[in-house]
């Protein structure tokens, strides 16, 4: 920028010192990984009750875990981290752990299986929202200190009936099963809270990086944990800093001030591709985009009109245009990647078969509302599907709300119909099919609001104990057919309509190695990225 | 009345309070009390709003996935199976003991929130009510004393626009030409990402912050951050206060003082700054603490463009994921600011203005 | 030719005939004063157009508003048939704009009859009855000022839902004060008049000299102070379709427009800016009316 320049800005904006003038390309140091990213969602960074997506990428850096994905191989599955190997008892009730030697929170206090075995009881005990993950298998307040104990350098737990081994292992690389520093953390306790009070904005973790700040809609800033047993990470501080709009998120990573800008639109994700030094990285994520029909609804509830639907989305011309890049066409409850995914999409835009689906029901003026979160992404979902329905005669009305806002109503089952999106809790098939394809109790009663069947009001037409079985089939081959027989009765039967499945498109600087955001299965890893 | 805000046209008012000479003391306590009443209202509606908000704000807190149970011990944890009156009551006892309470979001004390974003909107409003007096003024005077010329055309233009401009398009428009295009400015945020945490935080304030730490550095960043909503601010402010001070300019200069003191052979400059511009001063910062106080209250759209952390900014998102403590903690801020600068601009009057006696 | 000269002589007398003849003749002075400022006549020329565009918005607009074409989404300024271009699914954006106009004057339409009616009912019940009724009422007005107002105007329309008539609702919430604030104080001038005082001897009621006699006095300085802050209206709509909660989609307010294309700004510019130049324009046009009027209804108040 030269002086001339320079005088211009003083003048249009006012100023009449010169002020000297700011570099255009900035570079962050060598040993920093600065990111931007929505961090809105995080309400607390304990493990045991942090559940939304920017909270479980601090777990994942910030606590060990008994066994944990690598970031490098994640099609790996759980390999050993705090737990060096296990053990299954015959009756296949029992997993016992046998604890990694040598290494150290970051308080500097050793971690021992007395404070993996508080970990999970606490978890436990705590109840809070992500607690089902591990209260799933018979854990209760009452009983947890008897199911999850520790004797010496072994961890055992006891699950109240025989699981898939690998549906417990996984459940354990969620954020739940962070190990916290029980010393620290029962110093801190307030009222007998077990220290949740501290650990909402405080960590007393043994991952690769420490928690210096987490400054809630502004940053979050973690330093490396030189004594980390796999070795200090290369990027010694790591700024995750919340910046909403991707217009902003793409100037900062062409100007050079971030390394990775995580929420760019698809039209900025194509800008960004010509600039100079930046690249783009693909990761399929686990998130699944769907229409929720509401069965209390009269004629929603009818088959027809069910199937009618599914042929009112227009999938490949979403997929093409404003979803471009970042959600591929995916009618099945199951991610892709996930054990017993199915490829199988049968259903097309194809108003004329709506039509005359619609007419054997003989629907007629059907006017439905539909609850749409404020995302930009969702509101175009929802005009593009009311455009089609308005097509074969269905009059939708879109109500647009916080997430707070159309989520109470769609728990109450209020809504006629719900534009969703979800993303599985842990690296397991049940994670999905326990909520999209299993309702035991259908009645209001029940009132089983994290089923998305029982908020649908759907009885799950007999998948439900199909699913039961699944969870307990230790057999691998014979466990996925049973989750694709699901599916692929799902597909015809069920008042979901699932549509797409998220890719998330990372800008990096192109010096920024070995990035990775989990994929479908996890959360975010820094400690293996280098530049 | 605009909620862009940030181009009010809010008028002073004469405050009911000067209508009565009082004697001091009862003066001040009718003040307080009127602002204790004021504060309650204010509070009280706040809450009714927040309990009334189809929102749930236990959900807000538990999330999607909650199991009822877990749901059901936060509902009575928030207190909300208690009638609503007594739950007022309760956040009025805090209240009173300083306590805003926890915001339900971040589990933090509203009050440690409010002096974490506070501090971002105070500056940005100073730097742009600044600008706005250092500029508007001399330019209401200008167009006053030469009527009808350019300049007062010029003024006008410039006005005008102001008040017609949505605020929010025009910061857009200026982060895509001067940060987009140009790359003059710094931009959303309040400092560049490196420079997050350099300076310790005394003030709050970055600007000072980084000058009383000697970094130079932080501080040309932070500036070149704050330059642009701070002029966006400045002009919306610009616009009223140079119409304001024209228009008091004008009655001043038409008064038969102004005559006499020409016909004595007094120099235009002494006739415009010694007289007339001396008896428009406490009208003057009536308009500039009301266009101050707006400002302090209503950047929020300039605050969500720029991803400026500020006390606007901070209530709406509060607002819109039903953290009610966090809405009210800073509801009451913001109003009991702006009661006291109107406050300070009536006693203004009462002191000053020998018409208001 | 003639003829027009006896009217033209006829509205312009210096003795009027009759009291009719006599407000006639006022007005008509007073339009051509108002006529004579070339700001404000350009500013009623445009908001006669946008009423016209409003009201022909069907026999105006190239394209059906709502039409998406996925293919042809984010065309740039001047493509054949698109020339504003296209949104980002594909709806010809001049079309939105057009049929956008009709909100925007609902919009100020609701909110210019709810809101100083409102600030009228209380300002003369307030001025009027005085005593503890003129304080509560005065205290209420107080409470409702001291409200940051996009706080108060969000949280109603979060109370209530997203939606045009709750956004309108809202911004009235907000708006009345001021002219509460108005009313009473003219009403305490006029209460106090010989008129007044005339009236009640003759044994007329607090309810009809409030609607009969004060409401008439306080309409014009009512009216200037709307016109005025109408243009604030409509940046207040628009700044509440652009927080998403006004108009629902896929009805083209232009804030919610802005919103919508403010996720392209670096490589679209124009899907955003037209709708902000079309808020721009009609608000100058209302500001440009309202300081003309401001001149001829209330001269003492102007420069």
């Amino acid at each position: 920028m030269n002086a001339f320049n320079r005088l211009l800005t003083s003048a249009a904006i006012g100023l009449a010192v010169g002020v000297t003038s700011f570099s255009a390309f900035a570079e962050t140091p060598a040993n920093m990984l600065v990111i931007a990213n929505r961090i809105d969602d995080v309400t607390t960074v304990d493990p045991a009750e942090s559940f939304e997506f920017a909270g479980s990428d601090i777990s994942r850096n910030v606590y060990g875990r008994l066994v944990n994905l690598d970031p490098l191989n994640l099609e790996a599955g759980y390999q050993p981290d705090l737990a060096e190997s296990w053990e299954v008892s015959e009756d296949g009730k029992t997993i016992t752990f046998t604890m990694r030697e040598g290494v150290k929170f970051h308080s500097g206090n050793p971690v021992t299986a007395e404070d993996a075995a508080f970990s999970l009881q606490r978890a436990v005990i705590l109840n809070k929202t992500p607690a089902f993950i591990l209260t799933q298998f018979g854990f209760t307040p009452e009983n947890a200190t008897e199911t999850i104990r520790a004797d010496g350098n072994k961890l055992m737990i006891t699950t109240d009936k025989k699981y898939a081994t690998s549906f417990v292992l996984n459940c354990l690389t969620a954020t739940i099963g962070g190990i916290v520093d029980k010393a620290t953390v029962m110093a801190n306790e307030v009222d007998g809270d077990m220290g949740n009070t501290w650990l909402k904005t405080n960590s007393a973790g043994s991952g690769p990086y420490i928690l210096d700040s987490w400054k809630p809609n502004e940053s979050v800033t973690l330093t490396s944990f030189p004594d980390y047993y796999g070795g200090a990470p290369a990027m010694e501080r790591v700024i995750v800093r919340h910046v909403i709009e991707s217009a902003s998120q793409r100037l900062l990573l062409e100007r050079g001030d971030i390394d990775v800008a995580r929420n760019l639109n698809p039209e900025d994700i194509a800008g960004v591709m010509e600039a100079d030094g930046v690249k783009v990285e693909d990761e399929l994520k686990g998130r699944l985009m769907y229409l929720a029909l509401n069965q209390k609804h009269p004629v929603l509830s009818k088959p027809e009109v069910r199937q009618a639907f599914k042929y009112l989305i227009d999938y490949e011309g979403m997929r093409d245009s404003f979803l471009k890049g970042q959600y591929t066409i995916h009618q099945n409850f199951l991610p892709k990647t996930y054990l017993g995914a199915s490829d199988e999409n049968p259903f097309s835009y194809d108003i004329e078969k709506a039509k005359e689906l619609l007419a054997a029901a003989g629907v007629e003026n059907l006017e439905v509302e539909i609850g749409v979160r404020e995302a930009q992404e969702r509101i175009e979902i929802g005009q593009s599907f009311q455009n089609a329905a308005a097509q074969a005669g269905i009059k939708v009305n879109i109500t647009v709300g916080t997430a707070k806002q159309i989520l109470a109503r769609y728990r109450a089952r209020e809504l006629d119909v719900y534009l969703g999106a979800w993303g599985p809790d842990y690296p397991d098939p049940q994670t999905n099919a326990g909520t999209f394809a299993y309702n035991p109790d259908n009645s209001d009663e029940a009132n089983a609001t994290g089923l998305l069947a029982w908020r649908t009001g759907w009885d799950a037409g007999g998948l439900t104990e199909k699913v039961e079985a699944a969870v307990t089939e230790n057999d691998r081959e014979k466990r996925v057919q049973m989750y694709l027989d699901i599916q692929k009765e799902f597909r015809e039967i069920s008042p979901f309509v699932m549509m797409f499945q998220q890719i998330e498109q990372s800008a990096l600087r192109d010096n920024v190695e070995n990035w990775s955001t989990g994929q479908a299965v996890t959360a975010a890893a820094y400690w293996q990225v280098t530049k | 009345m605009s909620l862009t805000d940030d181009n009010n046209q809010r008028r002073p008012r004469r405050a009911p309070l000067s209508e009565k000479a009082w004697p001091l003391a009862k003066t001040s306590m009718l003040t307080l009390g009127s602002i204790s009443v004021t504060l309650l209202g204010l509070l009280f509606i706040t809450f009714i709003i927040g309990r009334v908000m189809p929102i749930d704000p236990v959900l807000a807190i538990v999330g999607e996935r909650a199991s009822q149970s877990t749901y059901d011990a936060v509902y009575q944890q928030l207190g909300l199976d208690k009638p609503l009156l007594v739950q007022f009551l309760y956040y009025l006892w805090d209240v009173l003991h300083l306590d805003f309470g926890t915001s339900l979001l971040n589990a933090r004390p509203v009050s440690e929130d409010i002096a974490r974003v506070f501090p971002a909107t105070l500056e940005l409003a100073t730097l742009g009510i600044i600008f706005g007096v250092v500029l508007g003024v001399p330019l209401g005077v200008l167009a006053a004393v030469r009527k009808g010329s350019w300049i007062d055309q010029v003024a006008r233009v410039l006005a005008l626009v102001g008040y017609s401009m949505p605020i929010f398009w025009l910061g857009l428009m200026g982060l895509l030409v001067f940060y987009g295009i140009l790359g003059w400015v710094g931009g959303p945020g309040r400092v560049g990402i490196f420079y997050v945490d350099v300076v310790p935080s005394v003030t709050g304030l970055i600007l000072v912050d980084a000058l009383l730490d000697g970094n130079w550095a932080v501080f040309k960043d932070a500036f070149s951050h704050i330059i642009l909503p701070a002029s966006l601010l400045g002009y919306f402010s610009l616009a009223y206060i140079s119409r304001m001070t024209r228009s008091f300019m004008l009655e001043q200069l038409s008064a038969e003082y102004i005559t006499t003191a020409r016909v004595k052979g007094m120099s235009e400059w002494d006739v415009i700054w010694k007289h007339a511009f001396k008896n428009i001063r406490v009208q003057l910062i009536t308009v500039i603490a009301l266009s101050y106080a707006n400002l302090l209250e209503g950047s929020v759209l300039t605050e969500i463009i720029f991803s400026w952390p500020g006390i606007g900014s901070y209530i709406t998102t509060a607002l819109l994921s039903a953290d009610m403590n966090a809405v009210l903690g800073g509801t009451v801020v913001v109003g009991l600011i702006f009661i006291l600068l109107n406050i300070f601009s009536d006693l203004l009057y009462k002191v000053f203005d020998p018409r208001a006696k | 030719m003639a003829d027009t000269q006896t009217w033209r002589q006829w509205l312009l007398t210096e003795t009027p005939t009759s009291r009719r003849h006599a407000k006639i003749s006022a007005i008509y002075q007073g339009w051509l004063s108002f006529r004579s400022n070339t700001m404000a006549m350009i500013g009623l020329g445009i908001l006669v157009l946008l009423v016209f565009v409003a009201f022909a918005a069907p026999l105006l607009a190239p394209h059906d508003p709502f039409v998406q074409d996925l293919g042809n989404r984010l065309a740039p300024l001047g493509t054949d048939g698109h020339i504003f271009g296209t949104d980002s699914l594909g709806r010809d954006i001049l079309s939105r704009l057009i049929y956008g106009a009709r909100i925007t004057l609902y919009i100020v339409a609701l909110v210019a009859l709810i809101a100083p009616v409102a600030g009228l009912l209380v300002g003369t019940v307030s001025g009027y009855v005085g005593g503890w009724v003129d304080t509560i009422l005065m205290r209420i007005t107080d409470i409702f000022l001291a409200f940051p107002r996009l706080v108060l105007a969000l949280a109603f329309v979060a109370a209530l839902g997203a939606g045009i008539e709750n956004a309108v609702l809202a911004i009235s919430l907000t708006a009345w004060p001021p002219y509460a604030r108005i009313a009473r104080a003219e009403t305490l001038t006029i209460r106090s008049s010989d008129y007044i005082s005339a009236i009640k001897l003759q044994g007329a009621g607090p309810l009809r000299i409030i609607t009969k006699h004060i409401w008439p006095l306080c309409i014009s300085s009512l009216i200037v102070r709307v016109t005025l802050d109408m243009a604030g209206i409509i940046l207040a709509a628009a700044g509440l379709g652009f927080l998403g909660l006004g108009a629902q989609p896929p009805s083209p307010e232009w804030g919610a427009m802005i919103s919508e294309g403010r996720r392209f700004i670096l490589d679209y510019w124009w899907v955003a800016t037209m709708p902000g130049l079309a808020i721009f324009t009609v608000s100058l046009a209302f500001n440009l009316l309202g300081d003309g009027l401001r001149d001829v209804l209330d001269p003492k108040a102007g420069e």
